[in-house]
């Protein structure tokens, strides 16, 4: 759980980023989480490769070969911004809702009245068990609301699904 | 007064099994009309056959008795059937919820919380129609999730309607008390078959008469249903009449008439002559022929599934009507209503005609106006039906700086009017529309307005939205822009602004999160009706039930 340090140059800044003025200090998910994203983004390199290199060999289209350098490139630059892009991700318990944030090319800041909980999932992917992480997704009505808070450790996570269904218990609403 | 709405299980109409069973009845007959086909022609056109059927086959081998034997077990089978699904086929509501028990081998069990209720529809399909049935349906939140009683004597209906709204709206007092409500609805249970003769019989007031088979009763019962069938599709009593919007004949031709399926139309026409012409290949005006046809049809049934539309406004919620030979008619308690789309397509722009859109969590499985999902709350109307409509599902948001800003949301062509707009720098995005992007927040509803040539105002009650976001990428923020977006329940409304200045949208941010907040805990709806005494009396309301020491009851 550390705070971003500064503002790296990895984007182009000729605007000041969106951020959201006086707020509290975000949480922060595990930097472990760094190495669950890197490992889904090179096996998702890996197939689209592979899918190509055998469009190279089997059926001989010879411009397969860049296409193949342009997927070992982006993998490669997407792998290169990880540790940043997690550190993005993060989220804070205010009195009446959750705030949520992450991107940095693309951010997206989202609130959530805890009385809008629908339920709280919990799940752990192969690579995340294995680090002890865990992803909580907190469900409202609205498909839409897509907050999935990756990379807590174990016990966080249950931690924090405790939290929020007791909020969510006290400020029920109605659908 | 009887009353379906007492706690007590009660059996649905009794042709029900009949009228649900549509399908295979169908089926049997296609299957016998196909096997004796021969001898039907023969029989009602005197054309002469020459090859043997089934019946024939039947009497060379001399198993007449056999044959009819078999008819008959085959139709004892089928009655016992019926009738048993119809015994197993039990439904109650009490205070607290509707509960339905269905199946004969395979039980199933259904409840649904009155206070969880989005919407109740009622349903009259033509066929059911005609001997007096109608579907009742409670929507309640989630896929799949109503509960449906099909089928209901068409007036018992209508009053399990209210009784259910009334108990949902927290006024249970006046819930119908007691034994004697029992037996005047004594029709519904299968000893009526004996007590028959005992009815007060065909003339008594449409309010007392059962969900008998009306063949039994005689003349009577046919003028009920043709007073049935030609009533307006609104009780003038149970609705003030001021408040109903009409759609006039030529309005709603029009409006389906200059739709975007008119221009594809005409699209395909020109492009067809224009090939015969050129290249002379007949075979393709072959090909449109049907095409043609299929579009008529599809005006049609777009024109005849809206006739006689109507919306009122209830003390139970807004009631929307339509159809002409399967009509529809659904309430919708207050509260329910998650997001509000007024739009008007470039075609309609002339006529001065919108259209609004409603996103509702329960979903009713039948079709609406038009036969769209059941969300449009009015397929076409004027600038004063528009605001009539809103006042009816808006109710309170009707002040005369409110009636301006939705004038303004729907008409202006943006500047400073009230909505806070993208500023010009958002040409480079929205180069038509950017000067009509804007929001504001009036009470506890947020307006977002948006679109030029085709033009479109959204509302969202702050007490029903699930969540707030907003975003920028990097072109967005080159522009100093960014995009904002309120999440509300799944439906045809989406509440996005697709661009506004990054400053304005944390304010944005701010003030419809807080507003959310607020507005949610203020917010009464789930028991609308409910004397302002706060909602604890929620947690043992079967005290002051009637039917606490039911057969069956389980209250929880």
């Amino acid at each position: 759980m550390t705070t971003i340090k500064s503002r790296e140059k990895c984007v182009p800044d000729t605007a000041e980023r969106l951020d959201l003025p006086d707020v509290g200090e975000w949480k922060r998910v595990s930097p472990r989480y760094v190495v669950v994203e890197t490992v889904g983004t090179i096996v998702f390199g890996l197939v689209l490769a592979a899918a190509a290199a055998a469009l190279w060999l089997i059926v001989d289209v010879p411009w397969a070969l860049y296409v193949i350098g342009a997927i070992v490139l982006i993998t490669g630059a997407t792998v290169a911004f990880e540790p940043r892009r997690v550190r993005a991700i993060g989220y804070q318990l205010r009195r009446d809702d959750l705030l949520f944030r992450r991107g940095i090319m693309f951010t997206r800041f989202v609130s959530v009245p805890y009385g809008r909980m629908q339920l709280v999932d919990i799940t752990r992917g192969p690579i995340a068990r294995w680090l002890g992480l865990a992803d909580l997704k907190f469900v409202t009505a609205a498909a839409s609301s897509g907050v999935l808070i990756p990379g807590l450790a174990e016990a966080d996570a249950e931690t924090l699904r405790d939290r929020l269904v007791e909020l969510a218990e006290s400020r029920r609403a109605g659908l | 007064m009887t009353t379906l709405a007492d706690g007590e299980w009660h059996r649905l109409h009794p042709a029900s099994p009949l009228l649900r069973g549509g399908i295979f009845i169908v089926a049997v007959l296609g299957f016998i009309i196909a096997n004796l086909r021969e001898r039907l022609v023969d029989i009602f056109f005197g054309v002469p056959r020459y090859s043997g059927d089934p019946i024939e086959a039947i009497f060379e081998r001399g198993a007449v008795g056999w044959a009819l034997l078999a008819v008959a077990g085959v139709l004892l089978v089928i009655l016992a059937v019926f009738y048993l699904s119809w015994r197993m086929h039990t439904f109650r509501v009490t205070g607290e919820v509707v509960e339905v028990r269905s199946g004969m081998l395979f039980r199933s069990n259904r409840r649904a919380r009155l206070d969880r209720i989005q919407g109740v529809n009622i349903v009259r399909p033509f066929i059911p129609r005609l001997i007096g049935a109608a579907k009742l349906e409670v929507s309640v939140a989630g896929q799949d999730a109503n509960v449906q009683l099909a089928y209901l004597g068409s007036t018992l209906a209508d009053q399990l309607r209210r009784d259910i709204l009334r108990l949902a709206s927290g006024l249970r007092q006046q819930a119908v008390s007691g034994p004697e409500a029992r037996i005047a609805s004594v029709g519904m249970f299968p000893e009526a078959a004996a007590s028959e003769g005992a009815f007060p019989g065909a003339s008594a007031p449409d309010g007392a008469f059962p969900a008998a088979i009306p063949a039994a009763s005689g003349r009577g019962v046919v003028a009920d249903r043709a007073r049935d069938f030609f009533a307006p599709a609104l009780d003038p009593d149970a609705a003030p009449p001021e408040s109903v919007v009409r759609i006039p004949l030529g309005r709603l031709i029009g409006s389906v008439v200059f739709s975007g399926f008119t221009v594809f139309v005409v699209l395909a026409g020109i492009a067809l002559i224009v090939s015969v012409t050129a290249g002379g290949s007949d075979w393709l005006l072959v090909a449109f022929i049907p095409t043609l046809i299929a579009s008529v049809s599809f005006y049609f049934t777009r024109v005849t599934k809206s006739l006689r539309y109507s919306i009122a406004g209830t003390p139970d919620g807004v009631r929307v009507g339509f159809g002409l030979l399967t009509t529809s008619n659904e309430t919708l308690p207050p509260g329910r209503i998650h997001a509000i789309g007024v739009s008007q397509p470039l075609l309609w722009r002339p006529f001065g005609w919108w259209q609004v859109r409603i996103n509702t969590a329960g979903h009713s499985s039948t079709q609406g106006a038009a036969g769209e999902a059941n969300t449009t709350t009015l397929p076409v109307g004027t600038l004063a039906d528009v605001a009539r409509v809103l006042e009816l599902i808006l109710p309170g948001f009707d002040s005369a700086e409110q009636q301006t800003l939705i004038e303004r949301g729907l008409r202006s062509k943006g500047g400073d009017d009230g909505f806070t707009n993208a500023p010009r720098r958002a040409a480079w995005l929205h180069p038509f529309s950017w000067r009509r992007i804007g929001y504001t927040v009036s009470d506890g509803i947020a307006l977002l307005r948006r679109g030029v040539i085709s033009r479109e105002l959204v509302l969202v009650p702050l007490a029903r939205l699930q969540s707030v976001a907003i975003s920028q990428g990097p072109v967005t923020r080159m522009l100093r822009l960014a995009s904002a977006r309120l999440h509300t329940v799944a439906g045809p409304v989406s509440a996005e602004l697709g661009v506004v200045d990054a400053a304005e949208v944390l304010v944005f941010f701010g003030r419809i999160s807080s507003g959310a907040i607020s507005s949610a805990q203020a917010d009464t709806s789930h028991h609308w009706n409910q004397p302002s005494q706060d909602q604890p009396s929620q947690d043992q309301p079967s005290q002051d039930q009637p039917n606490v020491n039911q057969p069956n009851g389980v209250i929880e």
